[in-house]
């Protein structure tokens, strides 16, 4: 704040407190009429309509209440930021203090999550305590899409099987929390046509040992060889690489009725995993890996 | 000064009120309008583009801003469940700001890139479906309703005359995301919900 704001906040300031405090007490003693009768409590001498005023000042314990709340402001300002570019003399600040709590924060609850940070994945699933924690970081930022099981749904990975799309081990887990995932399957509809989209709908089908039409599936597979092997590889069985989800385990993430089979060669899927660097510190990613990791373990 | 001159002199009262109740404006509102802190974006604020600008407005009619704010206090137990606190500079081309006031949902100030585009149109879809405790009401018709763009390069200029910096070619160009017929009003939401608050972050 410059100078001239600085200054200017001060004036109103002490004008508002010094205008409260005259008010208050100028109006403290009315001059009393001289008709008050002896008995007769004193009168204003302000008549309108014939009628007249008494002179009821303020009770005692209200006026003294005022007089509290102007000692009170002058004390705040002198104490804490208010008067222009005067902090106070306790420099308080707000962010001050809340980087004080956090840090008061940080220094109790550090060391716990510090203390697993340097144990391998694979030994701290075996950690009933480094378990606790990490369900509950799990609860706090993954269980809104997962699931608080962690079984996922429709669109959202179950993370509790042994399917993985970008793989399973502690490393393919943490990169994945870390940079985070962007599925890209491009919609086919326009390329293939609704007849192709429906034969290599059959192919997928019968890629997963399911029922399906043996003609359209022949056709199917030509289309497949030239849209999908690419990143479904030729065999279907996926690219963990890539994300792209193996087609012959009958494990659907977005529906393997052919309706949304279809759909999904139509339109194509955009899964997102967000990335959590930013969000999570590192410690706490390798606790959330270490849980992700033994939910598949512990089917 | 006698009671009596101010009582009977209405005009002088008037005055006199007047310069009574603008002293709380003059000293805590007025110099706001000179700060750095509070006129000076954070580094990297953009306008608004013309999804996201529609999606704020839809954000603005469905009456989000009632039950969600858009303001994380400077408290440990707001930046542990939602990240840095909010800073002046990070709204300074919002017209009017949408930081509400009360909280029956979460915050979403820095919702931003915290959920995927998917969940965000599964859970405005219908919140039960992700979130089975919610109370949050469902909005199927955002995914009916077509946004043709007609009225977004007015609603730049309008922002620009307030001082949004937009260019010309900005609002030339407002109306060419919705050229093809067929952005709905959830594609311009979620595209206003993925880019709240992600200018500033902190590890937690």
């Amino acid at each position: 704040m410059n100078t001239f704001w600085s200054i200017w906040i001060i004036v109103f300031t002490a004008i508002t407190i010094a205008g409260c405090t005259w008010l208050l007490f100028a109006n403290r003693k009315v001059e009393v009429s001289d008709d008050t009768k002896e008995g007769e409590s004193p009168k204003t001498g302000h008549v309108y309509d014939g009628i007249e005023e008494y002179d009821n000042p303020l009770p005692g314990w209200w006026f003294k209440m005022f007089v509290g709340t102007v000692v009170f402001g002058v004390i705040y300002l002198v104490l804490y930021p208010g008067l222009g570019n005067f902090g106070g003399v306790l420099g308080w600040t707000q962010v001050g203090q809340w980087e004080e709590e956090v840090a008061e924060a940080e220094a109790k609850y550090a060391p716990l999550y510090e203390q697993y940070s340097e144990t391998p994945v694979e030994e701290l699933i075996a950690n009933p305590e480094a378990m606790k924690m990490s369900r509950r970081l799990f609860n706090n930022n993954c269980a809104v899409c997962h699931g608080s099981d962690g079984r996922g749904s429709y669109g959202f990975p179950n993370l509790a099987d042994s399917d993985w799309l970008y793989g399973g081990s502690a490393e393919d887990i943490k990169t994945t929390l870390v940079n985070g995932r962007q599925g890209a399957m491009p919609a086919l509809g326009g390329a293939l046509g609704e007849d192709g989209v429906d034969n290599v709908a059959e192919y997928v089908f019968k890629l997963s040992g399911r029922e399906h039409d043996a003609k359209k599936a022949e056709a199917g597979g030509q289309l497949f060889a030239t849209y999908c092997a690419a990143c479904h590889g030729a065999d279907g069985t996926g690219n963990k690489m890539l994300g792209a989800p193996n087609l012959t385990d009958g494990i659907w993430l977005y529906g393997g009725s052919p309706t949304l089979v279809r759909h999904t060669i139509r339109n194509g899927r955009n899964g997102n995993m967000p990335a959590q660097a930013d969000k999570l510190k590192a410690e706490k990613i390798h606790l959330l890996t270490a849980y992700v990791y033994s939910l598949s373990k512990n089917q | 000064m006698k009671h009596e001159i101010v009582e009977k002199n209405i005009g002088l009262m008037i005055v006199l009120i007047v310069v009574a109740i603008s002293f709380g404006g003059l000293t805590q509102i007025i110099p706001l309008f000179w700060q750095n802190q509070t006129t000076q974006p954070v580094e990297g604020l953009e306008p608004l583009g013309p999804l996201a600008l529609e999606g704020r407005d839809i954000y603005i009619r469905e009456g989000c801003h009632v039950c969600h704010t858009q303001m994380v206090r400077p408290l440990r137990a707001e930046t542990e469940r939602y990240g840095h606190y909010s800073v002046a500079g990070e709204h300074v081309y919002e017209h009017p700001f949408l930081w509400g006031s009360k909280r029956t949902g979460p915050d979403l100030a820095r919702v931003g890139g915290r959920y995927s585009d998917d969940w965000q149109r599964a859970h405005l879809y219908n919140p039960r479906d992700v979130v089975p405790e919610s109370n949050m009401p469902a909005f199927p018709w955002l995914f009916e309703n077509t946004l043709t763009g007609k009225d977004t390069a007015a609603k730049m200029k309008a922002l620009k005359t307030v001082g949004v910096p937009y260019s010309d070619e900005d609002i030339a160009n407002a109306a060419a995301p919705f050229a093809n017929g067929e952005v709905k009003e959830i594609d311009a939401l979620v595209v206003y919900l993925q880019q709240l608050g992600t200018l500033l972050t902190q590890k937690r």
